[in-house]
C-alpha cells in the first residue's frame, strides 16, 4: 500500500466534522472539503444531503474533476435559486469552506485586503454567502497552508463571516444560529471550545507539536485535551481514491507530503 | 375592429437607446451563467454613462466597468468562477472609482424581492455581525411582537431596468427559462419597471411551439417589456442546455486585464463593431453550440 498522504489524512478529519449533522446540505468548497463530505455520506453519514454543484441534490456523491456531464444520478433538485429558501435560511446546511483570513474570534474575510472599502488594496471575491451562511448554519474551515497570515493577529481586514465577537453584536439581534465547529489545517484540527468560544487545538497531525502551530497562529491557542490525528483507514482511502479519480488532491498541500513526517 | 397586438419585438439597439444616464440597471444570470451579453455588448457600443449595475458579476460587470460605464455597483462577488477574481472588476476596485454597495448574496435577493412587492425593506439577520451593514450604511429595525428582535431592513434594490437573456420566448414576452438552474431572474424582471428579454429562440406563440415547456415559464409576460432575437447572446457565459461558457473567451479576456490592462486597446475583441460581427469573430454559431456545458 501506498503511503497515506497529509491530505488524505485532513479529507478524514474533515469528514468527522460532518458526523451526527442530520438531514442537512453538507457544502464542501474546495477538493479536501468536498472529499471529506463525500466520505463523511459514503461512510457514517448517509443521511447527509449534498448537490452536483450544479442544481441537483444526488444520493451517489460526485467523484471531483473531468467526467461525462449526465453520468451522476439525480434524486433532488435544489438550484441557486432556492437555495436561501431550502437550505441557507432554514439552518439546514453545514458548509466548510477556505476564506482568505480568520481571526480569534471565527470572523472570516473573503472581501478585500487592506485599503477601505471605498479602495481596496486587493479585491478578492466579495462577501458572496458568507453573512448569511454564517448567521444561519454550521460552518468548518479547511486551510492547506497553516500561517500568520490567514490565522492573523487582531481582526480580520472586512468581516465577511459573523464570529464571536461581542464587540460586532448589534443589541437584540438573534445570535442563537452561530455555529462555527471545527478548523482542519495542514497542522491540526481545532475548535471553537474554548474559553467564550476561543480557538483551541484538539488534534496535532502525527509528528506536529502545539509549539509549532502556536507558531504559525497569530493569536494565541488554547489547548484542548489534544489527541493525535487520527489515519483514515483502508475503506476511507479506497472510498477517498473513488472519489477523485484524477488525483486532484494531491496538489493541494505543497509536495504533498506523507500523513506521518519522515 | 383593430385587432391589439401584443407584439413587444425590439432590436437590441431600440432597447439600448431607451435607457438613459444614471440608470439603475439590474443584470440576470449569475458570474459566468446566463448573462444577458449581447445587450451588454449593447450598452458597451453606446454612449450610455454613469449607469448604477445590480447583478450577481461576472464579465458583465467586469466589462461595464472597464469601459468607465459605471459609477455605482451594488454586488455580493463579482467571478468566473474558474477564474475566480474577476480581473477587470478588481482593477476598477482596486482603483477607488467605483461607489459600491457591497451585499451578501441572499439579502441581494431579498433586496430584489422587497423591490418587487413595492416594499421598502424586508427584514433579515443577514448582515448582522459583520462589517456589511455599517460599511454599506444599512439600518436595522426592531420586531413589533413580543420578542423585540433587532434585524436588519435590506432596502429594496429597485430597478429602473432588468436586462434578461432566455432560451426561448415569444412575440408577446412568454418566456421559457431551460437548463438546470434559472437563478433570480425571476427577481429581477419583477424588481424593475421596465424588463428586456433577449433570447436564444423567437417565435410567434409559444403555445403553438412549446406547450409541454410551460413550466419553464419562470415568470409572466407582464414583466417583460420588450424582447429580442440574440442567438449565443448570453456568450461568453453559459446558457444550458444550448451551451456552455466559453472558457478560452474568459482567459482571453482576463489575461487582456494584465496586458495591456487598457480596455479601449482591447474593447474590439471583446465587444466587436455590431454583434454579428463579435459572432463572426468567435467563430459563429457553430462555435458557440459546440461549448460543452461545465461539470463542477
Amino acid at each position: 500500500m501506498t503511503d497515506i498522504t497529509l491530505t488524505e489524512l485532513c479529507i478524514f478529519a474533515c469528514s468527522e466534522a460532518f458526523r451526527n449533522n442530520g438531514e442537512i446540505i453538507a457544502t464542501g468548497v474546495g477538493p479536501v472539503p468536498r472529499l471529506g463530505a463525500s466520505l463523511a455520506k459514503l461512510t457514517h453519514s448517509p443521511e447527509l444531503m449534498m448537490t452536483d454543484g450544479e442544481a441537483y441534490l444526488v444520493e451517489q456523491p460526485v467523484p471531483l474533476g473531468p467526467r461525462g456531464y449526465d453520468d451522476r444520478k439525480v434524486a433532488g433538485y435544489l438550484p441557486f435559486s432556492r437555495f436561501f429558501d431550502s437550505a441557507v435560511w432554514t439552518g439546514r446546511r453545514h458548509a466548510m469552506v477556505t476564506p482568505t483570513q480568520l481571526d480569534r474570534f471565527g470572523q472570516i474575510n473573503l472581501s478585500y485586503l487592506g485599503g477601505t472599502y471605498d479602495k481596496p488594496k486587493t479585491q478578492m471575491l466579495g462577501v458572496r454567502g458568507f453573512p448569511g451562511n454564517t448567521i444561519y448554519h454550521a460552518n468548518s474551515f479547511f486551510f492547506p497552508v497553516h500561517s500568520s497570515r490567514t490565522f492573523v493577529p487582531g481582526e480580520v481586514d472586512m468581516v465577511s463571516g459573523v464570529g464571536y465577537n461581542p464587540a460586532k453584536r448589534v443589541p437584540g439581534g438573534n445570535y442563537s444560529g452561530v455555529d462555527l465547529r471545527v478548523i482542519v489545517t495542514n497542522l491540526c484540527v481545532m475548535d471553537f471550545g474554548g474559553i467564550d468560544n476561543a480557538i483551541r487545538v484538539i488534534s496535532l497531525h502525527p509528528g506536529v507539536t502545539f509549539e509549532e502551530v502556536q507558531e504559525a497562529t497569530g493569536f494565541p491557542l488554547e489547548r484542548g485535551d489534544i489527541v493525535e490525528t487520527p489515519l483514515p483507514d483502508a475503506e476511507a482511502l479506497a472510498i477517498i481514491a473513488q472519489m477523485d479519480p484524477h488525483n486532484i488532491r494531491a496538489s493541494v498541500i505543497k509536495d504533498n507530503p506523507p500523513a506521518r513526517r519522515a | 375592429m383593430t385587432t391589439k397586438t401584443l407584439d413587444k419585438r425590439m432590436s437590441a439597439k431600440a432597447i439600448v437607446e431607451s435607457l438613459s444616464d444614471g440608470m439603475t440597471i439590474g443584470i440576470g444570470g449569475w458570474g459566468p451563467r446566463r448573462k444577458p451579453m449581447a445587450l451588454v455588448r449593447e450598452i458597451l457600443r453606446s454612449d450610455l454613462k454613469d449607469l448604477t449595475i445590480v447583478a450577481y458579476g461576472g464579465a458583465d460587470v467586469g466589462m461595464l466597468c472597464a469601459a468607465g460605464k459605471v459609477k455605482k455597483l451594488i454586488f455580493a462577488f463579482v467571478s468566473l468562477d474558474a477564474i475566480p477574481l474577476e480581473p477587470w472588476f478588481r482593477k476598477a476596485r482596486e482603483s477607488g472609482t467605483l461607489d459600491v454597495l457591497e451585499l451578501d448574496e441572499g439579502m441581494f435577493q431579498w433586496g430584489l424581492k422587497a423591490a418587487a412587492f413595492g416594499l421598502p425593506f424586508l427584514p433579515t439577520r443577514v448582515g448582522l455581525g459583520t462589517d456589511l451593514a455599517e460599511l454599506g450604511g444599512l439600518k436595522t429595525v426592531q420586531s413589533p411582537y413580543a420578542d423585540g428582535e433587532t434585524l436588519v431592513a435590506m432596502p429594496a434594490l429597485k430597478l429602473d431596468v432588468a436586462l434578461i437573456h432566455s432560451n426561448r420566448s415569444d412575440w408577446r414576452g412568454n418566456v421559457q427559462l431551460l437548463g438546470a438552474d434559472s437563478y433570480y431572474d425571476e427577481w429581477f424582471a419583477k424588481a424593475a419597471g421596465k424588463c428586456y428579454v433577449s433570447c436564444e429562440e423567437l417565435v410567434d406563440r409559444i403555445e403553438d411551439h412549446y406547450p409541454e415547456d410551460v413550466q419553464q415559464n419562470v415568470f409572466e409576460r407582464c414583466f417583460v417589456t420588450g424582447v429580442v432575437h440574440m442567438p449565443c447572446g448570453a456568450h461568453p457565459s453559459s446558457m444550458p442546455p444550448t451551451y456552455g461558457w466559453d472558457m478560452k473567451a474568459f482567459k482571453a479576456y482576463a489575461d487582456a486585464a494584465r496586458d495591456p490592462g487598457d480596455w479601449a486597446a482591447v474593447a474590439d475583441r471583446f465587444v466587436g463593431a455590431s454583434e454579428e460581427a463579435y459572432l463572426e469573430s468567435i467563430g459563429g454559431k457553430e462555435a458557440v453550440a459546440a461549448l460543452p456545458l461545465p461539470i463542477f
